[in-house]
Formats: C-alpha cells, structure tokens, sequence
C-alpha cells in the first residue's frame, strides 16, 4: 500500500497553486482589517482544503440545521465558505479585532514562497511534458 | 484570479489608511482652532473603518464608513484677553489629544507599510505565474 496518493502531477500543482493564491487573498484581507474593529482574522486549512479537493469531497454549504416541524425555517448558511475558518487570537484586543499583525504576516511571508514553491512544481511538471512531447532533438 | 484580489484588497487598505492619516494631520494642524465655519471650537475626528464583504469571497479589504467627530468635552483655557472668551475669561479649545493623535499617526504608517508589502509580494507572484511554462 502506498503511503502517498496518487494525483496527476499537473492537477495536483494547479488545485495547490489555485489554493495558495486563495490563501494569499485571505490573508492579505486580514492584513488590510487589522485596524477594524470587530473584524476577526480568517484562515483556512491548507493540508486539509487540498486533499478535500483533490479527492473531490469538498463540503459545499456550511452548516445547516434540520428541520422536524413544517413550521420550521431551513437555517442555511450558504453566505460563508466553509473551508473558512477563525484564527484563535493570541491575546485579546480591547475592540474585539482578532488580527494579530505579526502572525499574519509571517503566514503571510510563508504562504508567499510556499505559492513559488507550486510555481515551481508546475512549471517543471509542464517542462517535463512539453519536453516529452517534442522529443531528444536529432 | 485571487492575487489580482489580493492585490486589490491591499489598495483598498492603502485607501483607508492614508484617510486615517489625513484626518489625523488634520486634528493635528488644527489642535489650537478656536473656531470653524460655523463658528465652534474644532473637534478631533476619528475614521471608522468597516471590513467589506461580498458573499462567496473570503473578503474584499476595508472601507472608512464613516468620519465621526469625537465628543469629549472641550478643552477650557484661561486667556482672559481673547476675544472668544466667556465672561468668566476661558476659552473653549478643540479637544484634540496630541499624543493620541501621535499614536494614531504611527499606526497608520505601519499599517500602510504593511499593506504596500503584501502589495509587492502579490505583485512578484503574479510577474512569476505570468513566467509560467516558459
């Protein structure tokens, strides 16, 4: 049993890119709240987000309650991405804002080389195939 | 294309922060008006900034909803000889406080700062995305 999944090289490298520019948008919004008040910093799993997509199981609407009366109203919350999630603050700020600048930008930093790290997994996946298909040249 | 996004929320932070500097020179220049158009002692501003959301996005940057003015009570100088003081000789001065206004200047600038560096890293991955395959 193989321990790594299999994925095709090009659909794993443009899910992870797509993914990493999506985090990269997430968190320069924390950077550019962090003086709002009450705004809380978001981030999402990226390990987990990944292998949900890539084996395609991704939850597609966020909680939902159940419904056992006819009177009931369906509680939906399709507003919110799931894959959204609530970075737990390290100290608490006086106007509720959970930002914490440092974090965020060194997630931030993180996030940005990881984002060439991918990249550079896909550009040399599509070297690699290009050359295949050209052939040694004669 | 969500750097493009990024980059966009970084221009939005960029807005709202050099709003939040130009009403903090503006409490800071006009710390000793005793009057204003309509005749009032100056009150310090303060910017309100509001997180933009649209549905289905992780977020759109940030806004200045609005400019309140502050409502602590004004200052009360004793200058006998001044032609807006009461009978008892003090005049009203605007209630701008010097050292918050400082504080407030400071952390703009960082925070701009901030967003001009999230600005550039998104810049060279976009640059280097386009350089793909090549």
């Amino acid at each position: 049993m193989n321990a790594v999944p299999q994925y095709d090289s090009l659909m794993f490298g443009e899910t992870a890119l797509k993914l990493r520019t999506f985090r990269q948008q997430i968190l320069s919004n924390n950077l550019a709240n962090s003086d709002t008040p009450g705004f809380k910093a978001r981030d999402i799993r990226f390990a987990d987000v990944l292998k949900a997509q890539l084996e395609g199981n991704l939850p597609t609407t966020g909680v939902s309650m159940v419904t056992t009366h006819a009177g009931h109203i369906e509680g939906k919350n399709s507003k919110d991405d799931p894959r959204l999630l609530y970075r737990v603050p390290n100290q608490p700020s006086k106007d509720d804002n959970t930002v914490d600048s440092d974090v965020e930008l060194s997630e931030f930093t993180k996030n940005s080389v990881f984002t060439e790290a991918a990249l550079a997994f896909l550009g040399g996946t599509l070297s690699s195939r290009l050359s295949a298909i050209k052939g040694q040249p004669s | 294309m969500s750097l493009l996004a990024a980059y966009d929320i970084g221009s939005s932070g960029l807005t709202a922060q050099a709003m939040r500097l130009n009403v903090t020179a503006s409490n800071i220049a006009n710390a000793e008006s005793v009057s204003g158009p309509d005749g009032r002692p100056y009150r310090a501003r303060q910017v309100e900034f509001s997180a933009l959301m649209k549905p289905g996005s992780p977020g759109s940057g940030v806004a200045v909803r609005s400019i309140v003015e502050s409502d602590a009570p004004l200052r009360m100088e004793y200058r006998p000889g001044h032609p807006k003081a009461n009978a008892a000789g003090y005049v009203e001065m605007p209630n701008v406080n010097p050292v918050e206004e400082m504080v407030n200047m400071i952390s703009a600038s960082r925070s701009y700062q901030m967003n001009i560096e999230a600005m550039n890293v998104s810049r060279q991955l976009m640059l280097k995305t386009l350089d793909l395959g090549r």
